[in-house]
């Protein structure tokens, strides 16, 4: 396999597994922007105990998961008791923490970033996304899943039910944390560097992006999501140079042109972010959609299906 | 008759607002019986105050003679007691039997029925028993939004019925039903209770109030103002007067007589 599509696996599979890191919160019915910093923590501590103590692969990517993981646990007790919007930026601003944290401190290289031993190929990270994939589904097809999503759309009835939804919110946020921590600890033993800026607030709004736009309903979101925002700005790649020129030639050359730079593809992926959520405001796919593909439907049923 | 629920001096108030105030009612085992009132009475409130959504400012509510004000909202439904909600509030974006099943949850106690997978259970095919009885099967993995609203009150009552309760609470099952669903709802009921089930029922539609329910409570600004035979109730000076206002009272009781 050639290195370019090592590359584009390896980041691939790891958005894969913290796309999962967030559809958990989200599916519960939490905002979380939080995702950079759970993903860093994990990276950060995973690359700190390979340098520090020399430990394996495994243990430092088991360690990266737990130490994220159990940040979440304990972050997710004061975070829950806002929500909405509130949650959005409490979230965001843990995220700043973080940053702001390692950027200050000399043992973790602060904005140089520190260089990990033990390097893992490409299928590492594909297989661990597979599994996670499959835990994930798993996960939300048990009632642990269904008391999930009927925390998300409405927490009143739901605790009338007899639903724990604090537990059930705290560990759904939790487990998202240890995700995103792993996806962390998969990156920095994939690209043998750290450094916080990979982490950024760019970083978070993206995965959430991958979230709502594949979809949280169902755990195929987050997997058509990753795949569609990974695989996209590739392949635009090729035909940026088209795009930018026929742009300057309809608002003529007011500046010199020059290479069509990255900051290009996020034009187009904004674009895309807006058309899409537009046409598909639930995401690209949606429960509904599954149980049609499932029963053989295609139209959606009518009123006069029903007995009175 | 032993008294399932026992409401003693039930209070509510909202700031200076108050909302209910000194109410007091028993129900018994078995029994059906509605709570009455013009809009604003404080129905809803009183439901609320029951199933712990709301704290009471006073009063007490015992449930097979245990005090449960101070049990947490999420407990009462494992004590017994469900409810349906005036504003259907089902969950949209689940199926109709992940609906049900989500009823189920009072009766879970394991583990193992919380991390194991619902596709090919027991308490699916519970579910699906269940909906069938009601005549509610034609698509049990449809997703609740897009129903229409006579089956969607139903289905909160099926989830409703899934935690298996002693007492059900029923705020307006026949609101927004036509008369062929009315109909058919009071006999679903009547079934209901032939299998024990108590029944509090909130409902502007007095005949059917007067088909299912031997005996009324009614409110009027958070107060008790009547409590008796549904059959007379009509004739109440008081609860005409909350009705229809002081001079048209006057007149329909002199109409009446
Ligand atoms: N959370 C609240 N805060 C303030 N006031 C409230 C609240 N909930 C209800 N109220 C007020 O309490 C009064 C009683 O409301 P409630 O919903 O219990 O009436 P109801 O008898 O169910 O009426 P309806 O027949 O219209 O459903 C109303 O005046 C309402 O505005
Ligand atoms: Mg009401």
């Amino acid at each position: 396999m050639s290195g370019y599509w090592a590359g584009i696996l390896t980041i691939l599979a790891i958005n894969i597994i913290f796309a999962y890191g967030i559809f958990l919160p989200v599916a519960s019915g939490q905002l979380n922007l939080g995702g950079a910093g759970f993903q860093a923590t994990g990276a950060y501590a995973a690359a700190f105990i390979a340098t520090q103590f020399g430990l394996g692969t495994v243990l430092t990517v088991a360690s990266g998961t737990l130490i994220a993981g159990l940040l979440g646990w304990l972050m997710a007790y004061p975070m829950l008791r806002t929500k909405g919007v509130y949650l959005v930026l409490a979230t965001f601003a843990f995220a700043e923490v973080v940053s702001g944290i390692v950027l200050n401190s000399e043992k973790l290289g602060g904005p140089t970033g520190l260089s990990v031993p033990n390097f893992i190929d490409w299928y590492v990270p594909v297989i661990a996304a597979a599994v996670v994939a499959i835990g994930v589904f798993y996960l939300m097809s048990t009632r642990f899943g269904l008391n999930m999503r009927a925390c998300h759309d409405d927490d009143v009835v739901t605790d009338l039910m007899g639903v724990n939804v604090r537990g059930v919110k705290v560990a759904a946020f939790a487990l998202g944390a240890a995700l995103a921590g792993f996806a962390g600890a998969l990156y920095a033993h994939a690209f043998n560097y750290v450094e916080i800026q990979t982490f950024g607030a760019m970083v978070s709004i993206y995965v959430l992006l991958y979230v709502l736009l594949g979809g949280t309903q169902t755990p195929w979101g987050p997997i058509v999501g990753a795949i569609f925002f990974t695989i996209l700005p590739e392949a635009i790649r090729p035909v940026l140079p088209l795009i930018k020129k026929a742009i300057i030639q309809v608002f003529g050359p007011i500046v010199p042109a020059t290479p069509p730079d990255d900051s290009w593809r996020f034009v187009i992926l904004g674009l895309c972010t807006i058309i899409m959520m537009a046409l598909r405001p639930e995401g690209l796919v949606t429960s509904a959609m599954i149980e049609r593909l499932r029963s053989g439907r295609h139209e959606p049923i009518k009123t006069r299906d029903f007995p009175a | 008759m032993s008294a399932l629920l026992q409401v003693e001096g039930l209070t509510k108030n909202f700031g200076g607002l108050s909302v209910v105030s000194d109410v007091s009612f028993n129900l018994g085992e078995g029994e059906r019986l509605a709570l009455i009132g013009p809009n604003g009475a404080g129905k809803t409130t009183v439901f609320n105050l029951l199933s712990g959504v709301y704290e009471p400012s006073g009063g007490m509510i015992r449930l097979g003679g245990r005090d449960i004000s101070r049990v947490p909202s999420k407990d009462r439904i494992k004590l017994g007691m469900a409810r349906t909600f005036q504003n259907i509030r089902l969950m949209p974006h689940l199926s109709v039997v992940e609906n049900v099943m989500l009823g189920q949850q009072a009766r879970v106690a394991s583990w193992g029925d919380f991390l194991l997978p619902l596709g090919r259970s027991a308490w699916r095919r519970e579910a699906e028993v269940l909906l069938h009885e009601l005549g509610l099967d034609t698509w049990p993995g449809e997703i609740v939004a897009t129903l229409p609203y006579g089956i969607r009150k139903k289905i909160e009552v099926v989830r409703a019925l899934a935690s298996r309760p002693k007492l059900l609470l029923l705020d307006e099952p026949a609101a927004g039903l036509n008369p062929t669903e009315t109909s058919s709802l009071r006999e679903f009921l009547m079934g209901v209770s032939r299998r024990g089930v108590t029944l509090l029922v909130v409902e502007h539609d007095m005949s059917f109030v007067r088909s299912l329910c031997e005996r009324a409570v009614v409110l009027n600004f958070g107060r008790k103002i009547y409590e008796g035979s549904t059959q007379s109730v009509q004739d109440d000076p008081l609860v005409l007067e909350a009705y229809l206002g002081p001079r048209h009272a006057a007149l329909a009781a002199a109409g009446s007589v």
